[in-house]
């Protein structure tokens, strides 16, 4: 049943050799992924993504959703005038645009300096060095 | 009933001058019982204070087929030239690897440029600044889902995506499920979405054909479509993957420099001074102040509102040409790289939209722009007109139809990706297909899925299709997004769970907008005579994507509890480090 399933959708290798799918060959020596999984540096991995990622898109989503709430159901809210004819409304979707941004080099930072070490941990321990 | 539908599409596009490639968001503000009524007390009061606006109008509808020679020869030069280059970088094509993700050779950077390019499509580049114009506030409120959306990518999507996959969505939500029933329903969405996108895409051509060479007529119009068409057939057949990405970089920069030097140039004018540009646009804009508040398109239905941004936010990173752009580099980090310049380009895109949408109103005037030929989607070329001359309108408007060249290139590609990938080597030939005959129903299928465009596009030719893009998101944030997360982060998640989730999406979402008022039951219905809708809003994501979200959620309860666990933790390990997958770092 298992060998079935890991012949099914692993074809056309490409002649390069790059992009290689696990064959049935590669299957037997591939890498041991129940031990990468069961590894301490895999967890710490797993544990610092997650920890980043799940609180991060609640935070994100919920302040979309609460911008797009506004705009639909308090329009008094959004029509306080603040600089001129710039108002509430413009002003908080100006500041979804400013959030995207922050939120993306917050990430890309986190990635950098926790993520990419970690995963060159998780690499170097299972001795996958490519 | 059907014999009545033409007449009555006709009869809309004239009362509410929206002629053509409308985005989602003016359908879900137009698809309402009782907002024709307004639109044509609107235009009545248009026509009392029509003295000045008149002459603006003529002046604009002059402008628009003011040099259709000039603009067809910008446009000819787009296509010779995108054409000579997809030549060129397209020797050696006959791999799957390098057709269908152009041998994951693209830097970030190239392949982030590519994505922004798949986003600034007609629909999101003339209407979202026509929005803007028209409507004020509403239409700015709609392009912050469309920035906000890349976070899903970046956050959940991408990265994992790439590690664990090769070409398609399938790859990945039937890596350990059992393929044949999986991949079906992964292939099935895939086409579905990309058909729905693709008839939303091309259906503007026809419209867009009008403004640029002042073909008027129906038939002029069809020729026109099949003649695009048959340019994009030819981009994916030579150029595979790498061809259209090319295309699409080139197109998306000069969309981007267009859009930035006439922003800079609108501002200046200004004085470098918003405020000022608002204040110009409500003394232009029939609404008055109300363009600077919410409630002008979407003050009828609160809630379906915010079942469209839903859909927005949560379908955009779930759309399959985009999940398919995503194999086109080396590896995850740079699969970040892409999305970190795709977003960086799409703010400031929709910041110039934004300036290039009020400024629309202030120098143009809303009356005149939805007198012109086209509707809502000719705000950004009045406006180059009224700027630039005739010289920068047919840049624009070349760009404009390069753009629906691209994208369509673009969703045809990944269609033929998906049905020769996930469903003839995978299922058909179990895996054991050639490459070159992989590649080969990889082509057929791209010229079927680009004939059927052609048809369909011809098909519905100036009728309201505008709600086929929000209906391509929800189902995209309906089946596709559900199954993704559900088999990236939730270890127990099974085949049944898998095959409840993609198919109660897509179901519900073709269920519910059968019974909407987008079908049946208001004056701008596809069948406005009858009425047999019984959903209130029309747009169902808020419905379908929580309903495929608990479908798959009690299937996977009700499934085997260890399906297949080795493949479970070497998905885990691979989706989370790339180990495994070949991908070099």
């Amino acid at each position: 049943m298992a060998l079935a399933t890991d012949t099914q959708g692993r074809h056309s290798v490409s002649p390069d050799g790059r992009f290689l799918f696990d064959s049935d060959e590669d299957a037997d020596r591939g890498p041991d992924f129940a031990a990468i999984r069961g590894s301490a540096e895999f967890g710490v991995l797993r544990r610092r993504f997650r920890r980043f990622v799940f609180p991060m898109t609640a935070l994100f989503m919920g302040w979309y959703l609460a911008f797009v709430l506004l705009a639909a159901y308090d329009h008094p809210f959004m029509a306080i005038q603040v600089l001129g004819l710039i108002n509430m409304g413009m002003l908080l979707g100006l500041a979804q645009f400013v959030s995207t941004v922050v939120i993306m080099l917050v990430y890309t930072r986190y990635a950098r300096l926790r993520l990419d070490p970690a995963l060159e941990a998780v690499r170097a321990s299972s001795g996958e060095y490519s | 009933m059907n014999h009545a539908a033409p007449g009555s599409a006709f009869n809309h596009t004239a009362v509410t001058h929206t002629g053509f490639v409308k985005s989602g968001w003016a359908h879900t503000g137009l698809v309402k019982s009782g907002l024709v009524k307004t639109a044509l007390v609107k235009t009545a009061v248009t026509k009392t204070v029509v003295a000045k606006a008149a002459v603006t109008f003529l002046a604009a509808t002059t402008a628009v087929g003011s040099n259709p020679v000039l603009n067809l020869g910008l446009f000819v030069g787009f296509v010779a030239v995108t054409l000579y280059i997809v030549h060129r970088v397209s020797s050696g094509n006959q791999t799957t690897s390098s057709y269908y993700a152009a041998g994951g050779e693209f830097t970030g950077g190239q392949n982030g440029i590519a994505l922004s390019g798949d986003f600034l499509s007609a629909a999101s580049f003339l209407g979202i600044a026509g929005g803007i114009a028209v409507h004020g506030y509403d239409g700015f409120v709609y392009s912050v889902g469309w920035v906000v959306a890349w976070l899903v990518g970046l956050l959940l999507v991408g990265e994992m995506l790439r590690n664990t996959g090769r070409f398609t969505m399938g790859d990945v939500v039937a890596f350990r499920m059992r393929q044949r029933p999986v991949r079906v329903a992964a292939a099935a969405s895939t086409l579905l979405i990309s058909y729905f996108y693709l008839l939303a895409q091309i259906a503007g051509a026809g419209g867009l054909v009008a403004l640029l060479l002042n073909i008027t007529g129906k038939f002029g119009q069809s020729i026109a479509i099949a003649v695009a068409g048959a340019i994009m057939i030819l981009y994916v057949l030579i150029g595979g993957m790498k061809g259209t990405t090319w295309v699409q970089i080139i197109k998306a920069t000069l969309l981007l420099m267009c859009m930035a030097l006439i922003t800079i140039f609108l501002l200046g004018r200004f004085g470098f001074n918003f405020s000022t540009i608002l204040s110009q646009a409500t003394q232009h804009n029939s609404l008055g102040n109300a363009i600077l508040t919410p409630g002008t398109l979407y003050g009828k239905n609160e809630l379906d509102f915010v079942s469209l941004a839903l859909a927005l936010v949560l379908g955009i990173c779930s759309l399959p040409h985009v999940l398919m752009r995503f194999y086109t580099v080396p590896n995850a980090r740079q699969v970040r790289r892409s999305l970190v310049w795709a977003i960086w380009s799409m703010v400031g895109f929709y910041l110039c939209t934004l300036v290039v949408g009020y400024s629309a109103t202030a120098l143009v005037g809303s009356d005149a722009i939805v007198h012109a030929p086209g509707g809502e989607n000719s705000a950004a070329p009045l406006l180059a007109y009224a700027i630039g001359g005739s010289i920068l309108l047919g840049l624009v408007s070349a760009v404009a139809f390069a753009t629906i060249l691209a994208v369509v290139a673009g969703l045809t590609l990944t269609a033929s990706v998906s049905f020769a990938h996930d469903v003839y080597a995978s299922i058909i030939k179990k895996g054991n297909a050639e490459p070159r005959s992989e590649v080969r129903v990889a082509r057929l299928t791209a010229v079927i899925m680009g004939v059927l465009a052609i048809l369909g596009g011809i098909l519905v030719n100036g009728r309201n299709v505008a709600f086929l893009v929000a209906l391509a998101l929800a189902l995209a944030a309906s089946a596709n997004l559900s199954t993704l997360l559900y088999s990236l982060f939730w270890k127990r998640f099974n085949t049944p769970g898998a095959l409840a989730s993609i198919y109660s999406g897509l179901g519900s979402c073709i269920l519910l907008i059968t019974f909407s008022p987008v079908v049946s039951g208001a004056s701008t219905s596809i069948f406005p005579t009858v009425d047999f809708h019984v959903f209130p809003l029309s747009n169902p994501g808020i419905v379908s994507i929580p309903l495929s979200f608990l479908c798959g959620w009690v299937a996977t309860m009700i499934g085997s509890r260890e399906e297949n666990p080795a493949k479970q933790v070497e998905m885990e390990v691979r989706a989370m480090t790339g180990i495994g997958s070949g991908l070099h770092s």
